[in-house]
């Protein structure tokens, strides 16, 4: 299929305004997602070509648009639900953790919860730490819902086109640090399927797991990593709920090391989890013990300084790599 | 009588300086409490001319890289400096959002910590001893519960203390805004809700935020005194804050007080509002700037003239200058930094994690340390 180069906002956008045409039972509400056209610019032209009756200004209310989106698909409708940030889901709690994921469970399987929530997730812009959530961890843990954390434009617009057509509430997990980054995305009709991880980069000496923004960083890390005759698998999930903890197991078969990139906290993170399911699974194939690199265990800084040291970087996944094959 | 009306209600509306600069005979008549005087309005308008600089320059800054964003005060430093002039210093509390500077800084915060915490640093929330200003909240609508519980905690203690907070008119959708409005009442806490109705929440105007005539009425349901005051006059601000004040002290509980006014900036330095306000809306507002009203009931006062105003604005430049270098002077943290205030006392996996620089999962085995960027200790 012919491909083109196209940003990670513009690859939503498609994948967004392609499912209203489809789908007339499809709207998109939140913050500043009309007339501004997205805090981000993420829906820049639909409120033209959809009018204000399916793109829609909602007041600065997370907690109520959070739980009107619920009553919408429980009613027939397929709401996509736009978070300007997902630190700003908190103020939704209730209505995400403790109505979204149970509505069906519930009901006995009648009242289902087709709702997408997406926004930015994730630290890196100097927001300080009650705007850089990284709500993957908190999220993962409730079952009944999907979290989907794309690393890349094509994976963007494919999972998106997979989340709003599911049936099931699905979590999608953005970064604005990624929002103007490029990637080849195809002319055509696409989706990406839930579940399914993605091999980014080819080896044989450790497995680098990771999802969302960071897998980038872990691509570099190979490369620098290269120089030096080691090679690495690095497994870019996709979605962490569900978990293909099939292809990480596959992979430590080869390798027998693994190290899990997460930019989450550490303590039971999807990290934590990743490396629980190894070691129930893998644990023979193992030749060093898991490592992770998380963040630090502390709020995101605000500094710049800080905020860069706190995160997970190449630097660090360089290091973790060479401590599992014992060559630091 | 099968139907008999059980409610009735009136939002009174006030102004006492006009768009004019003529103050209301009748409202300002000498001797009325909270009615400030000349010395009183020559004060606060130098404050005025300070915090127009400081946020011309924050501005400036963050167009050349060296701040990171800032919630510009323009047109609303009325309303700020009014109502914080109407608390008491080291008595009441200051529970802000983030668009009240010129009132924080009034209340003790220096204002080149305003500046620091925007060029994205902790440390700008840190007030000296003695002051009564909470950090910028900017997490919509949260500060308000919190300064409910502050005004709690004085009645139970005790204290003459008065709270006010602030929040914009986008911030009365939240859950918060009516959680804490709905407690304040119920447990007669003397609180000040203050309201800077700048009739905008980034490109969202105030009629797509709620259908409500106005925002005062919304304290009507809960059981609060509830005003309108002209934003920016500062007469009338400061009249309703005092008057409000001195209610909560007297055991009257909470007030709400809705100050009209208008974002003249950008919803900050990373926004342009040209692309969804309309020119003639702005320029309506800008012949209410109440920095111009203010100016000209002092001149026709004859206490201010255009040398003075020369003057004046060149005092302000260079203050903002000050404010910059100060800010600018504070050598940036140390990565290790960022593990102090975590906890009470810094538990011990945590230094081993600050004093290792190791990550998370390697700090457990010893064999794997010095996995940071650089080495900090021995
Ligand atoms: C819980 C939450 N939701 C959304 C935001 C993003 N946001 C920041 S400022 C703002 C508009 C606030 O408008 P208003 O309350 O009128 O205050 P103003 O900025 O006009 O002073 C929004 C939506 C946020 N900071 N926190
Ligand atoms: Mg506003």
């Amino acid at each position: 299929m012919a491909t083109r180069q196209i940003q990670f906002r513009e690859a939503l956008r498609e994948a967004m305004a392609e499912e209203m045409r489809r789908d007339d039972r499809v709207f998109l509400m939140g913050e500043e997602v009309a007339y501004y056209n997205g805090a981000y610019k993420v829906s820049q032209g639909m409120l033209e070509e959809f009018g204000d009756k399916r793109i829609i200004d909602a007041p600065i209310s997370e907690n109520g648009f959070a739980g009107l989106a619920v009553g919408a698909a429980m009613y027939g409708l397929r709401p996509i639900i736009e978070f300007m940030s997902w630190s700003f889901s908190l103020v939704a709690a209730d209505q995400l953790l403790n109505n979204v994921p149970k509505m069906l469970y519930m009901s006995g399987g009648q009242w289902g919860c087709p709702v997408v929530f997406r926004g930015n997730n994730g630290a890196g812009g100097q927001l300080g730490s009650t705007h850089s959530w990284c709500v993957e961890a908190l999220y993962a843990n409730v079952p009944g819902l999907k979290i989907a954390i794309p690393s890349n434009a094509h994976d963007a617009k494919g999972l998106l086109k997979s989340a709003i057509r599911d049936d099931d509430p699905v979590f999608f997990l953005e970064s604005e640090r990624m929002l103007s980054d490029k990637g080849e995305v195809p002319e055509g009709e696409y989706t990406v399927p839930f579940g399914r991880a993605e091999l980014r980069t080819e080896g044989t000496d450790c497995t680098v797991v990771s999802f969302g923004r960071p897998v980038n960083f872990c691509v570099e890390a190979a490369r620098e990593l290269e120089k030096e005759g080691v090679t690495v698998d690095v497994l870019d999930m996709r979605t962490v709920r569900p978990l293909d903890i099939g292809a990480v197991v596959r992979s430590i078969k080869k390798t027998g090391r693994v190290v899990v990139v997460d930019q989450c906290w550490p303590f039971a993170s999807v990290a934590s989890e990743v490396i629980t399911q190894v070691c129930e699974r893998a644990f023979d194939s193992l030749d060093h013990q898991p490592l992770r690199v998380n963040t630090d265990d502390v709020p995101t800084p605000y500094a710049k300084t800080l905020e860069a040291e706190y995160l997970p970087h190449k630097g660090k996944i360089v290091q973790a790599v060479k401590a599992a094959l014992h060559r630091l | 009588m099968p139907i008999r009306t059980v409610y009735q209600a009136t939002i009174e509306h006030t102004q006492i300086l006009d768009e004019r600069g003529v103050l209301d005979p009748a409202l300002s008549k000498p001797g009325t409490p909270g009615i400030l005087t000349d010395e009183q309005v020559l004060h606060l308008y130098e404050r005025m001319l300070e915090a127009r600089a400081v946020d011309e320059r924050a501005f400036v800054l963050q167009r050349s890289n060296r701040m990171y964003t800032y919630p510009q005060n323009k047109g609303q430093e009325a309303a700020a400096l009014g109502s914080g002039f109407a608390m008491r210093r080291g008595t009441d509390w200051i529970v802000p959002c983030y668009r009240e500077n010129a009132a924080m800084v009034m209340h003790g915060m220096p204002w080149h910590h305003i500046y620091l915490h925007w060029m994205g640093d902790e440390r700008g929330n840190v007030v000296p001893p003695g002051v009564r200003v909470m950090p910028i909240a900017v997490p919509i609508g949260t500060q308000m519960l919190h300064a409910t519980g502050i005004a709690w905690a004085a009645k139970l203690r005790r204290e003459d203390a008065v709270v006010i907070t602030y929040f914009g008119d986008g911030a009365t959708s939240e859950g918060d805004f009516h959680e804490a409005l709905n407690f304040a009442a119920t447990f007669g806490v003397p609180a000040i809700f203050f309201c800077q109705n700048n009739q905008w929440a980034i490109s969202v105007p105030r009629e797509t935020q709620t259908a409500s005539e106005t925002i005062a009425q919304k304290g009507l349901g809960y059981g609060a005194a509830c005003q309108q005051v002209d934003g920016n006059d500062l007469f009338a601000v400061h009249k309703a804050v005092y008057d409000a004040r001195e209610r909560a002290r007297a055991g009257g509980g909470v007030t709400i007080i809705e100050a009209m006014t208008y974002r003249l900036g950008d919803h900050t330095t990373a926004d342009d509002a040209r692309r969804y306000r309309d020119q003639a809306e702005v320029e309506a507002w800008q012949a209410r700037d109440p920095i111009l009203r203010t100016r000209v009931y002092l001149e026709s006062k004859g206490l201010w003239d255009a040398q003075r105003q020369r003057a004046g604005e060149e005092r302000a430049k260079a203050f903002a200058t000050e404010v910059v270098r100060a800010a600018e002077g504070i050598a940036p943290p140390k990565p290790e930094e960022m593990f102090d205030h975590l906890y009470a006392e810094m538990p011990p996996e945590l230094r081993l994690q600050r004093d290792t620089k190791r990550t998370s999962s390697l700090g457990q085995d010893p064999s794997q340390a010095g996995l940071r960027s650089e080495p900090q200790r021995a």
